[in-house]
């Protein structure tokens, strides 16, 4: 891993910490009573808060899996040179791609 | 795989942080793509999340709370260790980070059943 | 083993391809593994081949795998590492084998090169012998990993390195850190990128094998986070200019 990738690991990590307590203690308040899609739905849906909550999460989020992953495919499987960076970039753009249309699903109106 | 030289405090905990982190990579796509149903098909997410009442369901969520919280502590001690000046300590670090997630996904777990 | 004086020892023979051997050792009251080693060599098999020179522990030439953990043979004495009479001898771990016990440490000693753990003077001969103040913080740091002999063993016991080959591994950055500390010192911006590449410090995950294992109870994961906080404040610093 290079200084560069080293500093984004550390830079997404320290963005999700606050959001993933937030996350934890939203999912313990969110669970009592049973889940429901009313339920999320009206918490989130036309909410600018929780689209911009749940958007920086998920890009953070998927920068943080994706060099992660990177890391573990390389000391792992030995993946090199393009290969790992290749696999780098699928992963961050699957990801993204999931999380974004998870994001507008619950937040969309 | 565990030979001598592996067991120690702080090798357990980086080998907790990996598997935390490559499982949560691995679940995130799914959580995602049941989320992504609750615009275009509301009864689909409902249909799903009729799943969190059942008892496995609600062991493995009680799981994935505690590798969420603990890669997070996890990872914060480790980025204590790299930038704060202080670095003893480093065991007590790691099996606080433990004791925290436990505590979290088990306060999750309490509330869930 | 049924015979209390006498010790069964598997010793790898051939490089990268071969096979232990078990040698029937007699057990002695003061006896390291290296003298196991030693006695194999001159009473058994004189074709086995190892490394060793002061048998102190000063030059950090002995070290081998002894039952899968990396360490020091002069100073590792039999009756601490035998279980039920038998031990395992395995040359060192990460590094190229030549023969028997015998490593390539080439590599080991290429990478203190790589990461600049030389010294970068800042003076000639021709001046005066600069004072340096024992308490003060730089000194302090080099003091921590000074004591390094170049055993190795850290460099056995680190599963980055065996999973990264490009990886500098502890005792290299150990030895950048104390030498960036050095306020004689005049290469501090080249230690810094030479320890911020693909190889770098940043690839260290802080499992501490490399702490547990020296044996001069040095701690090369904190010399390694040294590095990691002056890299990163050097990034900020070099933004804000």
């Amino acid at each position: 891993m290079t200084f560069r990738l080293y500093m984004v690991q550390r830079i997404s990590a320290l963005i999700m910490a606050p959001l993933v307590l937030m996350h934890i203690a939203v999912m313990i308040y969110a669970i009592q009573g049973g889940l429901s899609a009313e339920e999320i739905l009206g918490r989130t849906q036309g909410s600018v808060l929780w689209f911009l909550f749940y958007g920086t999460f998920v890009v953070a989020v998927s920068i943080h899996a994706a060099i992660g992953l990177r890391t573990v495919l390389s000391e792992w499987a030995g993946l090199r040179g393009t290969a790992l960076n290749a696999a780098a970039w699928a992963v961050l753009a699957l990801l993204l791609i999931l999380g974004m249309q998870a994001v507008y699903g619950v937040t969309a109106t | 795989m565990i030979r001598g030289y592996r067991t120690h405090t702080l090798w357990v905990a980086f080998l907790l942080h990996r598997i935390s982190g490559v499982a949560l990579a691995l679940f995130l796509p799914l959580h995602f793509w049941v989320l992504s149903y609750a615009l275009t098909a509301p009864e689909t997410l409902d249909g799903l999340l009729l799943w969190t009442d059942l008892g496995i369901v609600k062991f493995s969520e009680f799981g994935l709370v505690f590798l969420l919280s603990v890669h997070m502590f996890g990872g914060l001690r480790l980025m204590a260790l790299e930038w704060l000046p202080w670095t003893s300590g480093q065991k007590t670090a790691a099996a606080s980070a433990v004791a925290a997630s436990t505590l979290v996904a088990g306060v999750f777990f309490l509330r869930a059943i | 083993m049924a015979d209390k004086h006498q010790m069964s020892v598997s010793v790898w023979r051939g490089a990268a391809a071969g096979s232990f051997q078990s040698f029937d050792v007699k057990m002695e009251e003061n006896q390291t593994v290296l003298d196991v080693v030693a006695w194999i060599q001159q009473h058994a098999d004189p074709t086995l081949s190892y490394r060793y020179a002061c048998r102190v522990g000063m030059c950090g030439s002995c070290a081998m795998m002894v039952n899968g953990t990396p360490r020091w043979t002069c100073r590792t004495h039999v009756k601490k590492v035998l279980v039920d009479g038998h031990m395992e001898i395995a040359p060192l771990r990460n590094l190229p084998v030549i023969k028997d016990l015998a490593t390539d440490m080439d590599p080991f000693f290429d990478k203190w090169v790589a990461a600049e753990g030389l010294h970068h003077p800042t003076q000639t001969r021709h001046d005066p012998i600069e004072a340096i103040d024992p308490a003060s913080a730089g000194r302090v740091e080099v003091n921590a990993g000074i004591e390094c002999i170049n055993c190795s063993v850290c460099y056995a016991a680190c599963d980055t390195v065996a999973g990264n080959p490009d990886y500098l591994g502890p005792a290299a950055l150990q030895r950048a850190w104390s030498v960036y500390n050095d306020s004689k010192d005049a290469g501090k911006q080249a230690i810094l990128d030479a320890v911020s590449g693909v190889g770098g410090c940043h690839n260290c995950h802080s499992q501490g094998s490399c702490a547990v294992h020296c044996p001069n109870e040095l701690n090369p994961m904190n010399a390694i986070a040294g590095l990691k906080r002056e890299t990163a404040r050097n990034f900020f610093r070099r933004r804000a200019r």
